[in-house]
This record gives C-alpha cells, structure tokens and sequence, in this order.
C-alpha cells in the first residue's frame, strides 16, 4: 500500500525541498520505489536541488491538464533507478492545478510507487492545500526559530481540518523535522531547544537535521545530502527520520561531525 | 559562554522566544474570530457612547494585550471638552 507524505512549513525557506530530496533518496537507498513531487508551480527548484533540472519535459501541469502522460513527466534519477521525480512547472501559474487533476495524478502515483513524496509550496494558499489534501502523513519542517515555529503551528491547524483524511474524520500521522538546529547554541539559551518546540507544536519528532555546510555543498553539485555524503551528520539524521518514517521505534539523537571530543560532548539524546 | 554571559549579566534570549510563542499561540488556537472581536467591541462600545455624548471616531482606541493569565482590554477614549456655561452678567 502507498503511502502519500507531505513535507511542507507555512514558512519558506526552512528547509523542505532539501528535506523532500535528502528523505526521498534515502528511501529509495533501502530499495523502496520512491517519487518526490515538485507542487511549487511557478517557483521549482527540487529539479535542480536533485540534479535533474536539465532534463524537464513535461510537468505535472501538463500531466494534470491531459496534455502529457504521467510515463512521459516522470524523471528517473541517474543515481537511483528507485527514484524519480515529478516536476513542477516553471511558467504556469498555480491555479492551473486543478482538484480533479491532482486527485487523478496522485491515485495514479499510488499505484506505481511504495511512497510519494509532496513537497508543498511556502504559505497557506491554494498550492499548499492542494499539496496536503491527499497526504496519509506529513512532515512539518520547522527552524528553531519563533517565525517558523508560529507557521507551523498554522500548517499543523490546517492538516487536521483541510485535508481528505481530515474531511472523513480519519487521522493525518504528523512528524516534526527540526531542520537547521545548532545544539551548541540551544545550549548556551541561543536558540529554541528541541523540548521547547516539541511542548509548543506537541507532534511528535521524526528528527533533528543539524546545520551545517554539507547541505549547501549537496544543492551546489544538485545532489541530495543522503547521496552526495551519507556519512555527514545531516545525511544520519535524514537516514535515522526515514527508518522512523517506516515505522522504526529510535532514540533521538543530533548527529554531529565526527571530529573530536567536543563534538562528543554535543551529541547527547535529547528526546 | 553561558557562564560568563550570566556573569556579565545578559540573559539567553530562547527562554523568552519559548514564552512569547507559548503566549501567542495560545491564542491563536482559541480562534480566529479574535480578531474580529476588537473591531465589533470597538463598533459597539461607540455607539453606546455616542447616545450620551459626541465623540470622534478617531479619537477613541481600543487596544488588547494578550497575558498568560490576564488579557486587558484597553479602551481610551478622549472626550471633548465640555464648557461649563459661563454666565455673562
């Protein structure tokens, strides 16, 4: 059975298309037939964050509007024969998606792949809502930082009210990726601890991606993180969120840098 | 860091984003309608007001400060002078 997953914010740039790329290809790294679907349309970039920007046909508006067969839009990855990716496209504009047409793209998603992967559009309006309607799961990517924590909290109000499974009483399974934490500076009272967001969003945690250099180094050489350096501390929090995302009961812990006894003194578990 | 920032006396700023977003959101979960509810309160309070005196609609501000405990519902308004009758002799 196929699962449908939404990562989505409210807020921009905190961090989903490179969560939607690095969670999707570390799937597919344990062999699950995986599709990252782009749903910014006007605005795509998780052709290029994969690599794959210079091989767009067709997109998902061209698939929604019958002009292209969903065979014909579909990407595969180079790098993975279990990854693909449907992009979003870059001329249209949002209201080109159409309910209907989405609903049909994903049933037909569902069929082909083990997991579809929606990666929303920032904000609240109609691209974010069309990208959630459908989602069995979500992850709500989220910075330790007032901002994006208050948007979350909004797109968490949203999953449980707006989407099908909400509309037919059922339960939308919510998981927090806390992306861009820095567990030195939440120590010194810097930063918003992971306790902290965990007590105000109250969903539970998939994981803990910490800041570091290895993600912009990913999205120069458009790769994502879990592929270009999967022993980096961002690829093992990714690689540990999608064992949880299959279920998987694991500690939580902030992988750090394997560079000395300092590091070592950061890497506690702390949920 | 932390030690020495206590020293010099600068408190960590995350306790106090923790409280403020506890505080907001607190609200904002209770409903949307809140927003409104400044806007109706201020429509009304006027027209009540106005039965009794003659005031400005810009001279009167309704303001909320949303508290953990307390939320107070500010409500100034500026009435115009009123000239007692001087007598002429």
């Amino acid at each position: 059975m196929a699962k449908v997953l939404v990562v989505t914010s409210g807020k921009g740039g905190v961090g989903k298309t490179t969560s939607t790329a690095a969670l999707g290809a570390a799937l597919a790294q344990t062999g699950k037939n995986v599709v990252v679907v782009d749903f910014d349309v006007g605005l795509r970039n998780l052709d290029l964050v994969m690599g794959a920007e210079r091989r767009v046909v067709f997109d998902l508006i061209n698939v929604v509007q019958g002009d292209a067969k969903l065979a014909q839009a579909l990407i595969r990855d180079k790098r993975l024969e279990t990854l693909s990716i449907l992009p979003a496209s870059q001329t249209r504009d949002k209201d080109a998606l159409t309910p209907e047409g989405v609903a049909r793209v994903i049933e037909e998603l569902r069929e082909k792949f083990d997991w579809v992967i929606c990666d929303s559009p920032a904000g609240i309006e109609r691209g974010a809502q069309l990208a959630m309607y459908h989602a069995d799961q979500a992850v709500v990517v989220t910075n330790p930082e007032v901002s994006s924590v208050r948007d979350s909290d909004r797109i968490i109000g949203m999953l449980d009210s707006t989407t099908e499974r909400a509309k037919k009483g059922e339960k939308i399974d919510k998981h927090l990726l806390l992306t861009r934490y820095d567990p030195a500076r939440a120590a010194r009272g810097e930063m918003l601890r992971t306790e902290d967001v965990l007590e105000i969003l109250s969903i539970p945690l998939l994981g803990i991606i910490p800041e570091s250099e290895e993600v912009l180094r990913a999205s120069n050489l458009g790769m994502p993180v879990t592929l270009s350096n999967p022993t980096s501390a961002p690829s093992r929090a990714y690689f540990e969120a999608v064992r949880r995302l299959e279920g998987e009961t694991l500690d939580v812990s902030v992988p750090t840098e394997r560079k000395g006894l300092f590091d070592w003194l950061f890497k506690r578990s702390v949920a | 860091m932390s030690f020495l920032a206590s020293f010099f006396g600068r408190k960590t700023s995350a306790p106090v984003a923790r409280d403020r977003l506890q505080i907001l959101l607190a609200h904002e979960r209770a409903g949307e309608g809140q927003s409104e509810l400044i806007a109706t309160l201020q429509e009304e309070i006027l027209e009540v007001i106005k039965r009794h005196i003659s005031v400005d609609q810009d001279k009167v501000q309704i303001k909320m400060d949303r508290g953990t405990g307390v939320s107070m519902l500010e409500i100034d308004i500026e009435v115009p002078e009123t000239r007692p009758a001087v007598k002429t002799a």
